[in-house]
């Protein structure tokens, strides 16, 4: 089946500053897609093309096989957007601003009042829906951002760090809602919030200083293991004594009880080991998880060279 | 599509005090210099009696009345443009309409057009005073007319070069400092060329001034509407430039 998006050597440059260099990827129904980077990376200046707010120094974006840059304005009829800061009329009631978005997304009179008051339940904007915009708090207008965005209810979403600002139920909820949206729409998400892509996406992408470094399923990153672990033992053997064990490919010394460990070994095998040295093992974690630990090896170059301006 | 970004328009401004605000203060003002008009012309009727092809009320009243209007319009019309664009890209509310199947096109004349609906209600309530003498006397209702038009094209070509003013910068309050500079600039441009010789000056042709009291005057010119109708459509234009432009660079 053809893609929802498809993106083609996109490049957008700041005078000389590249911000996005050469991307290309494809969405498909069904897909959501985590965009990862750290700041400054590109992240936005992507949505914002693809949302047609940023005009590509070269590239081709077609959305839902229409050419975003050839006929933008019926490419943007399949497209929500919930952009870094939510577009919020502040003086408009919920519900006045909701059905200003319908008709601005071209939906018939007959099911404007329908099409919102499905957005704000799923949104959970009930209890707010006659209240000025202006008077709600940070996690409320976000939602009616999101509500913004799947209104029209759209082939494609993209969301722009979506659960800024609001609580972890919240957050849990907004989660739901987009997996539930991702089964019949193509999604994607832009954050710098790991765990959430890992709860949420079907397939990640990294992007970095403008590159896209990174592309890989879900799956496939959940089926790698993790090698870094934290140990603390009760007893407190020498660094030589655990370092001269095979099953570790490294040890290091945090304090007196705690360890950091990498290895190759199944999380079972190690404890087993461990057990067996009766070192008084007392707490055992994976240090990071896959996908923080590839985020960090792709990234790291900028942590460093952040550091050395310091 | 431009319907529903100028009704938006139009009902935002009434949801926030500004407009409320405006059309007291401006009604306010009109109407003291109407009363004062007005009592001038009871003053001297006795004396207008003995003239012949003596001015009427509608001359004596209603004219300097508009008149009147078209300058406190000006300071106040950069008021109401500056959020026009300028608000929109501060808030990043700009992102909703750039986002949705609308062009740019669209977003600038529905915005125009929103300002004109207030513009209208504005002169419905200024026109409204001069209206009022009907009831006592005879107006000359093609004069009156033609002030109304006049100040409206006036009005309008005011909000134009607010918009594009309003679209070159996040900051309203510089939109609306440059935008009470320049109406002010070409209101007056014609001061300078009031000892030079009238018609062929070119400063005179520009100056909005000129232009606006031919129409008060009742004089219905095809070369005065199309120099308001130019000065519209060229700021519109401008306008639409200016977003298509940022869109590339920003």
């Amino acid at each position: 089946m053809s893609s929802l998006i498809s993106v083609n050597n996109l490049t957008r440059h700041y005078g000389d500053f590249c911000a996005v260099n050469n991307i290309s990827f494809d969405l498909a129904a069904g897909e959501i897609l985590g965009f990862l980077g750290p700041n400054g990376a590109g992240k936005s200046s992507t949505m914002q093309m693809l949302s047609g707010n940023l005009a590509p120094t070269y590239g081709a974006i077609s959305i839902n096989g229409i050419d975003l840059l050839e006929n933008p304005k019926a490419a943007k009829v399949s497209l929500g957007y919930l952009p870094e800061n939510p577009p919020l009329y502040k003086e408009m009631t919920v519900t006045e601003y909701l059905q200003f978005c319908g008709r601005l997304h071209l939906i018939d009179k007959t099911q404007l009042d329908q099409a919102c008051d499905l957005a704000i339940e799923r949104c959970g904007l009930g209890e707010v829906r006659r209240r000025l915009i202006n008077n709600l708090s940070k996690g409320y207008q976000q939602r009616v951002g999101i509500a913004q965005a799947i209104l029209h209810s759209p082939p494609v979403i993209i969301l722009d760090e979506p659960t800024v600002g609001l609580d972890p139920i919240q957050i849990l909820e907004i989660r739901q809602l987009i997996k539930t949206l991702g089964e019949s729409h193509g999604i994607i998400l832009c954050t710098h919030i790991l765990p959430e892509v890992q709860a949420v996406c079907s397939r990640v992408q990294i992007i970095n200083q403008g590159n896209l470094v990174y592309s890989s399923s879900i799956d496939e990153l959940l089926n790698k293991r993790t090698t870094r672990y934290e140990i603390s033992l009760s007893a407190t053997p020498a660094l030589d004594e655990i370092s001269g064990q095979d099953i570790f490919t490294s040890v290091e010394r945090v304090d007196e009880h705690n360890f950091i460990i990498d290895s190759d070994a199944s999380a079972e095998n190690l404890i087993e080991h461990i057990v067996k040295q009766q070192w008084g093992l007392s707490r055992f974690t994976a240090r990071q998880t896959s996908l923080e630990q590839i985020f960090i090896e792709l990234t790291a170059g900028d942590i460093e060279m952040d550091e050395t301006s310091l | 599509m431009i319907l529903t970004i100028a009704r938006r328009e139009f009902r935002s401004m009434f949801m926030t005090p500004l407009a409320w605000v405006i059309l007291a203060v401006v009604q306010v003002i009109l109407a003291w210099s109407f009363f004062s008009a007005i009592d001038v012309f009871f003053n001297i009727q006795s004396d207008l009696t003995t003239l012949k092809n003596a001015p009427g009320v509608t001359d004596l009243i209603a004219s300097p009345l508009f008149e009147l209007s078209s300058v406190v319009l000006l300071m106040v019309m950069p008021l109401l443009t500056m959020r026009l664009i300028s608000e929109e890209k501060r808030n990043k509310t700009i992102s909703l309409l750039l986002s949705a199947p609308v062009s740019i096109t669209e977003i600038v004349l529905g915005k125009y057009l929103g300002l004109l609906f207030f513009i209208i209600c504005l002169l419905f309530l200024i026109t409204l005073m001069p209206l009022s003498l009907a009831m006592g006397t005879e107006l000359d209702f093609a004069k009156l007319f033609s002030g109304v038009f006049g100040l409206f094209l006036a009005l309008a070509a005011f909000s134009a070069a607010g918009l594009y003013l309003s679209s070159l910068t996040d900051n309203p309050m510089i939109a609306a400092i440059s935008t009470f500079g320049l109406l002010l600039l070409l209101w007056m441009l014609n001061v300078s060329s009031a000892s030079a010789s009238g018609d062929g000056n070119v400063f005179a042709y520009l100056s909005l001034h000129v232009h606006f009291t031919a129409l008060l005057r009742g004089i219905l010119n095809t070369r005065d509407i199309a120099y308001f109708l130019l000065f519209i459509v060229g700021f519109i234009v401008l306008a639409i430039r200016q977003l298509e432009t940022q869109r590339l660079q920003s």
